[in-house]
């Protein structure tokens, strides 16, 4: 059962179609890999179905309600939460405040008047701990290293405690050790019954967890289904090893 | 003692200029040069007010609280819908609207003659017409507008004005409608403005519309520069410093004519000096 469609979707900058057409359904509670070569428009997608881009064309449908024109400060109702390609912590606040700015009150006269609660700090310990950066907390973001960045940005992605989880290129740059425990938070995500979109280029990593691929070239669908049959695929193979 | 008393209260006045200003350009990252246009229409609602229809110096304050506010919801929704450069275009460019207004509508304001025989607050019998109990009156509103910032910024509504700060776009995405929180600030800060023009006129006794021009904006943001950014205990640094520099000038041998114009150019050097070697201000928390 597909908790994300879009329906010929399209996105252009200035004439240049980033997503042409795009038609796909991504299944719930599992893992959902978007591949394809620099420039084919993955990211886009992401940007796009985060409401940091508007619509050209075309629809999502998130989770049964029909989307063409939106906010991204309205995605999180909708149960989709996000990580960037490139990392957008809030640098000079610390690491502390980067988990907790994303618990607490979103009203604006109810946050005038709130302090995080034990709850919101016991939660933020626990995100911490996880990737192993609660001895970090006071540091400021800014001045952590990139693996540690890339951690923290995942971490704030699992405290807003969304369905749909939206990762572009989480694994990149890592270490194997910070590696390894993003590997097993997308697993837990899984087991957890969200669903995970996936933007990566470790094809390693892509038969270990995907449940389904979706290969794009020049903001079309080029390819989908199941990791090994995709990624075996001649168009594939050329499209985005350049053989 | 007097001329201490004096600057003491210039000081006062500055601070919550600086502080209001601080939430706005230190926290939520909004390089705002407006600021001086908030203090006179506070300044001018007590003045008119007061000499025209009579009206108590704590109703005028209450009602440029109010006028502010609106006038700054208006505007900071224009200003919104721009960023970086042009906002502080924008914001420069009502300043200028406002100094206009205020030089022109001579009916209302008396345009460049000014409002002169402005009285001191009288309320419940306690009379503040002295130097000594204006300064007290004065240091008891800059308490209150202290620790209302102060909590403020350690709530949660300032982290995430931090966050507007830090990556606007970012901080949208989990679901923060940012344009709110910035009309907020804006208004806040913009009150806390308008009481501070309020105790301008009333402790001047006159203004004009050369009290409230864009130079004076700078010198408040100069105030949150030097002070430092997001640190409210800077903005009272940067004050302090500010309003006593001249008279450390005139100590050291200059004269008084002299002095007031090293001023100037001892601010610019000020500035010049510290986005080079400390660009968050002396006690700042955050670099532009």
């Amino acid at each position: 059962m597909a908790v994300l469609q879009t329906n010929k979707l399209e996105k252009h900058f200035d004439g240049v179609y980033a997503i042409d057409g795009l038609s796909i359904e991504v299944p719930k509670a599992a893992i959902t890999s978007i591949i394809g070569p620099n420039g084919s428009g993955k990211t886009t997608l992401i940007n796009v179905l985060s409401g940091m881009l508007d619509i050209d064309g075309g629809s999502i449908v998130l989770d049964g309600i029909r989307l063409s024109r939106f906010k991204s400060h309205e995605i999180p109702m909708y149960g989709l939460t996000r990580t960037f390609q490139e990392v957008r912590l809030f640098n000079q606040m610390t690491v502390l405040d980067n988990i907790l700015v994303v618990l607490t009150e979103r009203n604006v006269f109810s946050a005038l008047f709130e302090r995080h609660s034990n709850l919101h700090f016991m939660r933020t310990e626990e995100l911490l701990k996880k990737i192993n950066l609660w001895e970090k907390r006071n540091e400021l973001a800014g001045n952590l290293s990139y693996g540690q960045r890339k951690l923290i940005e995942i971490a704030r992605a699992l405290a807003m405690e969304a369905q749909i989880y939206l990762l572009d290129e989480p694994f990149a740059g890592l270490f194997p050790e910070m590696l390894k425990v993003v590997v097993d938070i997308v697993k837990e995500l899984k087991t957890r019954g969200k669903t995970v979109v996936l933007i990566e280029h470790n094809m390693d990593l892509i038969r270990e967890l995907s449940d389904y691929v979706f290969v794009m070239d020049s903001g079309k669908l080029l390819a989908d289904g199941k990791p090994n049959e995709v990624l075996n695929k001649r168009e594939v193979i050329e499209a985005y090893l350049g053989e | 003692m007097a001329y201490l008393i004096h600057l003491a209260i210039l000081f006062v006045i500055y601070a919550i200029l600086g502080i209001s200003l601080n939430l706005v350009v230190g926290y939520t990252g909004l390089l705002s040069v407006t600021h001086a246009a908030f203090f006179g229409i506070g300044a001018y609602i007590v003045a008119i007010l007061g000499m025209q229809f009579g009206l108590n110096f704590f109703v005028g304050l209450l009602l440029g609280v109010v006028v502010a506010g609106i006038i700054s919801f208006l505007i900071g929704f224009v200003l919104s819908r721009l960023g970086g450069d042009y906002y502080v275009l924008g914001t420069v460019g009502f300043n200028y609207i406002v100094w206009s207004v205020l030089l022109n509508w001579q009916e209302v304001t008396r345009g460049p003659l000014g409002i002169p025989g402005i009285s001191r607050p009288k309320l419940f019998g306690l009379d503040f017409t002295s130097n000594l109990a204006f300064l007290f009156l004065a240091v008891i509103i800059l308490g209150a507008i202290y620790v209302f910032s102060q909590s403020i910024v350690t709530s949660s509504f300032g982290r995430v004005l931090k966050a507007i700060r830090e990556d606007e776009r970012a901080i949208n995405v989990f679901g923060y409608n940012t344009l709110y929180y910035k009309l907020t600030i804006f208004m806040i800060a913009a009150a806390m403005a308008a009481i501070a023009g309020s105790l301008f006129a009333s402790y001047i006794t006159f203004i004009s519309p050369a009290t409230f021009m864009v130079m004076e904006s700078v010198f408040i943001l100069a105030i949150v520069i030097l002070g430092g950014f997001a640190n409210l205990k800077g903005s009272l640094l940067g004050a302090l410093f500010l309003i006593f520099l001249p008279e450390a000038l005139r100590f050291v041998g200059f004269t008084e004519d002299i002095a007031a114009q090293m001023r100037q150019a001892v601010y610019g050097l000020l500035l010049v000096v510290l986005m080079l070697y400390r660009p968050q201000g002396l006690l700042g928390e955050y670099k532009l």
